[in-house]
């Protein structure tokens, strides 16, 4: 408006509200906005200082091994990360994985069951455990973190209460010479090789379920309603988004998953401490926000979690193939789990600036 | 913007509009506070109708009635001429009746198209993917017609004005087939400029052959855009009156509370007299 000119025209032409104050982005931001960059940066770098440091790290033979270490905590981080853009959190997450691989294990050897009817019976378990957690979070309107950390103590007792009252100790009997063992083991814990490369079953799972959620989290509708019910779920219910549906589905998405995960466990190793898992509900969560949840909820990435995932596996290993005293790794967890934030939201706020 | 009060004058001189709600001496109780009482209004096609009132003066009540959320107890409504009572917002949105509150709009980091196509969205393909293109491409469209301009639609809507939010809320409710629509407060949080935003939109919508019901507490707001003023005062209608018989002086005065008024004024007089002393 600084010429004189333009004075004569009418107001209407310059109140169409045109915001010019906002330039249009370039590429380069567009990819600095994606949620997922701070944990590709993060592990490019953890990969090359590794590389430098340690010399098994460099050894094609591992590539294998720190694989199955992302894909053991990738098939859980990414329905988890999921879950928090939806909004909430799991904390029953980790013992849920032992849940099932105990059921399996349990009803198989107590009943004398056919394993696969075992193995179903178990998938049924870990639905209905993701069911209650989505049902009881809807009902009560508790915070997810309060219902899930009740799950997660319950579960933890139901474990070890059943194991010792079944088998008379904490771990669950071997079943490996039980009828359909040697097929459930064909497809939850086969093993192969590219070259070198030992290519474990967890490995390709991860990756589809990495693949799968990620299509449907940026291009499916559901993961539209996804975002919106993490972001603000009474703006999502008055448009018509079912809020309590998608938080089921999340939930019971978490159950599946974790009776992937169990079945890896029990077909791997033919038995399952009941002990297992306490605590790795966190590391599911550390690698989602590492990979660019928002612990408010309404914004992640499937990818970023895997990726996360990847880090952590790539930290776990290379302090070991460093040499270095491993009873530090949970401290370099903390200090990276602060630094990945730290750096998630100084990548977002330059993004949005520009 | 002299002109602006000559603009927005109503349209609807040239021959009669198309009535779509009307409320026939609505009531509402809680309980046993009646929150409202024979209250008369009706929502004409390509028309303001302005509902003003203070706090506690029905405003919230009658719009619940309208979107669906509580249903009256007294009176009729009819809706397209057919009696309604309407049990949830889903039954009030199918009728054509959408309505925008003030914080309860948009999820906020989410992209400005995709707040759009929240609960509509596009899909094509076997696979049924969203159609992000097309959805952003049409976002624009709209919203370009309905005259906003924003740049990037990859935005989170959270770095976007209150105001453009207020727009883009209302524009999705044209979008999406909306005959009538409940304006809650739109510009009560709004700094002047943005309310400018919002109020000329008020008048394009109006001018796309809504019916419009504007709520707010500002006379001078809705003197701008309304036809028709409605005044509530304690679950009641204080006064009802088309754009022509009623000067914004008058509607100020009414709003402010009249003898109310005149009677602070004395006591706030006679305390800085007693202040001076």
């Amino acid at each position: 408006m600084s010429t004189v000119s333009t004075s004569s025209t009418p107001p209407a032409a310059s109140s169409a509200a045109v915001e010019d104050r906002v330039a249009p982005r370039t590429g380069a931001v567009k990819l600095l906005r994606l949620p997922e960059i701070g944990a590709l940066l993060g592990a490019v770098a953890v990969c090359v200082f590794f590389l430098i440091v340690a010399s098994a790290f460099r050894n094609v033979d591992n590539v294998g091994t720190i694989l199955y270490g992302a894909a053991t905590i990738g098939i859980m981080a990414v329905p988890v990360a999921l879950l928090m853009v939806g909004g909430e959190f799991d904390l029953s997450a980790g013992v849920a994985v032992t849940s099932s691989g105990l059921a399996a294990s349990l009803l198989a050897w107590y009943f004398n069951f056919h394993v696969w009817f075992a193995v179903l019976l178990a998938l049924v378990v870990s639905l209905l455990i993701g069911l209650f957690n989505g049902v009881m979070l809807n009902r009560t309107g508790l915070p997810s973190f309060l219902v899930t950390l009740g799950t997660f103590f319950i579960l933890q007792g139901v474990n070890l209460g059943m194991t010792k009252v079944v088998t008379g100790n904490v771990a669950s009997n071997n079943i490996s010479d039980m009828q359909g063992f040697d097929s459930a083991k064909n497809v939850f814990a086969w093993e192969t090789s590219i070259g070198s490369v030992a290519i474990k079953a967890p490995i390709v799972y991860w990756l589809v379920i990495t693949v799968i959620a990620a299509v449907v989290l940026r291009k499916s509708r559901f993961g539209n309603w996804i975002y919106a019910v993490g972001g603000d779920s009474d703006a999502a219910r008055a448009v018509g988004v079912p809020v309590r549906g998608v938080r089921v589905v999340l939930y019971l998405f978490v159950g599946f998953c974790a009776w992937l995960a169990g079945m890896h466990l029990l077909f791997e190793f033919n038995t399952v401490q009941s002990g297992d898992g306490v605590g790795n509900e966190f590391i599911f969560i550390i690698a989602a926000v590492v990979g660019g949840c928002l612990l408010t909820g309404g914004y992640g990435s499937a990818i970023g979690a895997s990726l996360g995932a990847l880090i952590f596996a790539m930290t776990q290993l290379g302090i070991n193939y460093a040499g270095w005293n491993p009873d530090w790794f949970k401290t370099f967890l903390g200090v990276m789990l602060v630094l990945a934030t730290l750096v998630n939201v100084w990548v977002k706020k330059k993004a949005d600036a520009r | 913007m002299s002109t602006a009060t000559e603009d927005t004058m109503p349209t609807h001189e040239s021959g009669p509009t198309t009535e779509i709600v009307r409320l026939v001496d609505v009531g509402k109780a809680y309980g046993n506070v009646t929150a409202l009482r024979e209250v008369n209004l009706s929502v004409r096609q390509g028309e303001v109708t302005c509902v003003l009132g203070d706090n506690g003066a029905g405003k919230s009540t009658l719009i619940k009635i309208m979107s669906g959320l509580h249903d009256y107890d007294a009176g009729q409504m009819y809706v397209n001429g057919e009696l309604s009572h309407f049990s949830s917002p889903r039954e009030a949105l199918g009728a054509g009746i959408a309505t925008v509150y003030q914080d309860l709009a948009l999820a906020p980091l989410m992209s400005v198209w995709r707040n759009f196509f929240l609960g509509n969205e596009i899909r094509r393909g076997p696979l049924r993917l969203l159609d992000n293109k097309r959805m952003e491409q049409v976002t624009g469209e709209e919203l370009t017609r309905m005259g906003i301009s924003i740049p990037d639609l990859d935005r989170p809507v959270a770095s976007l004005s209150g105001g453009q939010r207020q727009c883009i809320a209302i524009a999705r409710a044209i979008h999406f087939g909306a005959k009538v629509i409940i304006l809650d407060e739109p510009t009560a949080a709004l700094g002047v400029k943005q309310s400018g935003v919002v109020l000329k939109y008020i008048v394009r919508a109006r001018d796309a052959g809504l019916g419009v019901v504007f709520i707010t507490h500002n006379p001078h707001h809705a003197y701008l855009v309304g036809n028709h003023f409605v005044v509530l005062k304690l679950g009641r209608i204080a006064l009802d009156e088309e754009r022509e018989d009623l000067t914004l002086d008058q509607l100020t005065a009414e709003m402010a509370g009249g003898d109310e008024l005149a009677e602070l004024s004395h006591e706030i007089r006679q305390m800085d007299a007693a202040a001076d002393r």
